[in-house]
C-alpha cells in the first residue's frame, strides 16, 4: 500500500479534540471519583454506592424495556422498508428523522401536554365517552355500588410508563436507522440461495435474513440503551420526579442541591463500567458477525 | 437421452414493456450438459432464472417431468442453482452452508455429517468444514457453491456463469473438474456462459442466443462446424463472413470466384453469405491460389500465427502454422468443405 505522505497529520485534530473533550474529562471524573472535598485519596464515595441500588434498578431496567420495545416496533418497520423502492425509502426514512429535527425539550414538553389529566389524550377520551363508559360498566359490576369511586381520566403523566414511552419516542429511530441499514446491504442473491435450498419466505427470515442483521439490532440496542440509561430531563417531565433515575442523580450532584462532585463523579463511573459490561456481553453474541457500529 | 426432463414452451419474458425472450422453445433431456451461450443481455441467465422458479414467463409454460411448474416456487422445484457471486452465507462456516438445504428438509444430523463430508471430498476440499466464508478463495467459494447445491441430490443443477471471476488457469481447471463431477453425479446440468470456449469443451449440446432469441441449438461440433446464421458464425470461434451468390446446389461464387461447396437447398442465384473459418485456408504459393493477395500483418499466437490476407474483394483473416512475412504474395485454397453457405441474415 502506497505511504501517505502527510503521515498521521490529517489525524491531529481529531486526536486533539478527543484529549481535550474526551480524555481529560475522563481523567477528571476517575479523579474527582476517588477523592475527597480535601483532595484526598478516598473510596467514601463509592461506599455509599448501596443506598443507590434502586435507582441503579430502575435506570437500567425502564432502559431496558425501552429498549426491547424499541427493537420490537424498530425491526418489523424496517424489514419492511427494506423491501420497498429507493425511493420510498428515503422519503420513509426522512419522515422518521424528521422528530428528531426538533428540539428535544419541546417533544418531550408536547408530551407532556399529551398525557395530561387534563391533556390532549384524556380531554379526547372524556369527550368520546370513554370515561361514562368505563364508570356504567364498572358501577354494574362493583359488589357495593355506593363505594364505587367513578374515574375521571387516566394517570398516564408521572408513570414510569410515561418515562419508558418518553424513551422509545426519542430513540425509536436510531434502532430503526442501523438495522435497516444492515438489511438493506443483504446481497439478494443470498436470499435467493436460501429459497433456492428449498426454504420458505419464513425459514429465509429465520436462518438467513435476521442472523444477517444482527449487527444492526446490536448497533440500534447500543444506541438506544446507552441514551436510555443516563438520560435526566425525560424522567423529570415525564415521570415527575416519582421515577428517579441515575441521570436526575448525577444531575443532582452536579446542579441540585445536593452539590457532590466527588459522588456525582462516583456515579458516572460506576454506570460507565456496568454499561460497557451489557455491551460487551451483547457484543459477545454478535462474535463472528460484522463488528456492530459502536457509537 | 430422449426423455425432455424439462421443456420451455412459447417462452415470452418482459422486463416494463422491454422483450428479455422473444417465443423461446427449448427442452433439456436427463443427464444432459446443456450450455445456453450468448452475449450479456441475450437472454441466457433471464431463461435459467425461469428454469429456476425466480423468475415468472410473461406467457408460455415451463414443464418438468411433463408437468406445467410455472406457479410452484424456487424452493418446492428439484432444481438448485450455483449462482453467478457463489452467495454463500457468509454468517455460517462451509459444513452449516452445505447442510443448509439438508437441514430445512429434516435430514438427520448423522445423514447430514454423511453427505456433507462425501460432497466435500467430490468437491476436493476435504478437512474444510469448520472454515468461514470469508477466508476462501475464489476457486474454493465455488467448489463450496457447488457442492451446496448437489448435496440436496437435485434433478438438475442450473450453473450461472459459475466461473467468470475465476482466473483462466483455474477456470480451465474447474471446466475439466465440473464437466467429470456432472458425468459422476449422473444430473443434468444447465449453464450460463458467454464464453464459446467454455460452452465447447464442456456441453452435449449448446443453445446460442442473441437478442432474446434462439439462433441454433445443436452439438458443439455442429455449432462450430455449421453455423447456422452469420452471428453464430461469428460468436463461435473466429469467422470470415463475405456476401456470396449461390447459383445452384454445391455452386456458390464470391470474390469474383466460382467455388465447389457441399450446401445445398437454396433457390437458383438466391444472394447468401459464405462463412470460412480461419483455419480452413490453406496457405500456397500464390499461382496455387484460388485467391491471391498480400500479408497486411501477422501475430504470433502461439499455436499459431494469425495473418490478415488482403485481396481485391476482401481481407481474410488466416490462421496458419506457417510463417509469411508483411508484404508477401500468398495464395489462398479452399476445399468444398471449407466453405459454409448460411441464408442472409
Amino acid at each position: 500500500m502506497k505511504k501517505n505522505k502527510l503521515g498521521v497529520l490529517p489525524a491531529v485534530p481529531y486526536i486533539v479534540w478527543m484529549a481535550i473533550f474526551v480524555v481529560v474529562p475522563l481523567i477528571l471524573v476517575v479523579f474527582y471519583a476517588f477523592t475527597n472535598e480535601a483532595g484526598g485519596f478516598t473510596l467514601a464515595n463509592f461506599s455509599q454506592m448501596g443506598s443507590y441500588t434502586k435507582v441503579f434498578a430502575r435506570s437500567f431496567s425502564l432502559s431496558a424495556v425501552a429498549t426491547a420495545i424499541c427493537l420490537l416496533i424498530g425491526y418489523p418497520i424496517a424489514y419492511v422498508l427494506s423491501k420497498e423502492t429507493p425511493m420510498f425509502q428515503r422519503v420513509a426514512m426522512m419522515l422518521i428523522m424528521l422528530p428528531m429535527w426538533i428540539n428535544f425539550l419541546l417533544r418531550t414538553y408536547a408530551w407532556m401536554s399529551i398525557l395530561e389529566n387534563t391533556g390532549l389524550l384524556n380531554t379526547l377520551f372524556d369527550k368520546i365517552g370513554l370515561f361514562d363508559l368505563i364508570n356504567w360498566i364498572g358501577l354494574h359490576l362493583a359488589s357495593d355500588p355506593g363505594k364505587y369511586v367513578p374515574i375521571e381520566h387516566f394517570n398516564m403523566i408521572n408513570t414510569q410508563g410515561a418515562v419508558v414511552l418518553g424513551m422509545v419516542y426519542n430513540y425509536l429511530p436510531f434502532m430503526i436507522m442501523p438495522i435497516h441499514s444492515v438489511i438493506v446491504k443483504i446481497d439478494r442473491s443470498m436470499l435467493e440461495a436460501a429459497r433456492d435450498l428449498g426454504a420458505d419466505s419464513k425459514t429465509t427470515f429465520r436462518k438467513v435474513i435476521f442472523p444477517l442483521s444482527l449487527p444492526g439490532v446490536l448497533s440500534g440496542v447500543t444506541m438506544v440503551f446507552v441514551p436510555s440509561v443516563s438520560t435526566f430531563i425525560l424522567s423529570r417531565l415525564l415521570g415527575g420526579g416519582t421515577t428517579m433515575l441515575l441521570g436526575d442523580l448525577i444531575e443532582m450532584q452536579f446542579m441540585g442541591g445536593a452539590y457532590n462532585p466527588h459522588l456525582g463523579s462516583a456515579i458516572s463511573l460506576i454506570m460507565m463500567l456496568v454499561v460497557m459490561v451489557c455491551m460487551s456481553i451483547m457484543n459477545h453474541f454478535g462474535d463472528g458477525e460484522d463488528t456492530a457500529v459502536m457509537l | 437421452m430422449s426423455e425432455k426432463l424439462i421443456n420451455l414452451e412459447n417462452i415470452h419474458k418482459d422486463y416494463g414493456g422491454k422483450t428479455v425472450l422473444d417465443n423461446l422453445n427449448l427442452y433439456v433431456r436427463d443427464k444432459e450438459f446443456v450450455t445456453l451461450l450468448g452475449p450479456s443481455g441475450c437472454g441466457k441467465t433471464t431463461t435459467l432464472r425461469i428454469i429456476g422458479g425466480f423468475e415468472t414467463p410473461s406467457a408460455g409454460v415451463v414443464y418438468f417431468d411433463g408437468k406445467n411448474i410455472n406457479d410452484v416456487p424456487p424452493n418446492k422445484r428439484p432444481i438448485n442453482t450455483v449462482f453467478q457471486n457463489y452467495a454463500l452465507f457468509n454468517h455460517l462456516n462451509v459444513y452449516d452452508n452445505i447442510a443448509f438445504g439438508l437441514r430445512i428438509q429434516k435430514v438427520r444430523e448423522s445423514e447430514i455429517k454423511d453427505r456433507v463430508n462425501r460432497m466435500l471430498k467430490l468437491v476436493s476440499l476435504p478437512d474444510y468444514g469448520q472454515r468461514s466464508i470469508d477466508r476462501l478463495s475464489g476457486g474454493e467459494k465455488q467448489r463450496i457453491a457447488i457442492a451446496r447445491a448437489l448435496v440436496n441430490h437435485p434433478r438438475v443443477l442450473l450453473l450461472d456463469e459459475p466461473l467468470a471471476a475465476l482466473d483462466l488457469k483455474l477456470r480451465k481447471e474447474m471446466q475439466r473438474e465440473l464437466k467429470a463431477i456432472q458425468q459422476q453425479v449422473g444430473i443434468t446440468f444447465v449453464f450460463v456462459t458467454h464464453d464459446q470456449e467454455e460452452a465447447l469443451t464442456m456441453s452435449d449440446t449448446i443453445v446460442v442466443m442473441n437478442k432474446g432469441r434462439i439462433q441454433q441449438i445443436g452439438t458443439p461440433v455442429d455449432i462450430y462446424n455449421e453455423p447456422k446464421n452469420a452471428f453464430v458464425a461469428n460468436f463461435i470461434g473466429e469467422s470470415n463472413i463475405v456476401p456470396g451468390v449461390m447459383h445452384r446446389d454445391k455452386l456458390v461464387s464470391f470474390c469474383g470466384r466460382t467455388f465447389d461447396c457441399l450446401d445445398g437447398g437454396f433457390a437458383p442465384d438466391e444472394p447468401v453469405d459464405v462463412v470460412v473459418r480461419p483455419e480452413d485456408f490453406e496457405m500456397v504459393p500464390p499461382e496455387e491460389g484460388q485467391l491471391t493477395g498480400t500479408v497486411r500483418s501477422l501475430l504470433f499466437m502461439g499455436v499459431h500465427y494469425e495473418i490478415m490476407v488482403e485481396t481485391e474483394q476482401f481481407t481474410w483473416t488466416v490462421h496458419s502454422i506457417n510463417r509469411a512475412d508483411v508484404g508477401d504474395r500468398v495464395g489462398l485454397y479452399l476445399t468444398p468443405d471449407d466453405i459454409h453457405i448460411m441464408h442472409r441474415s
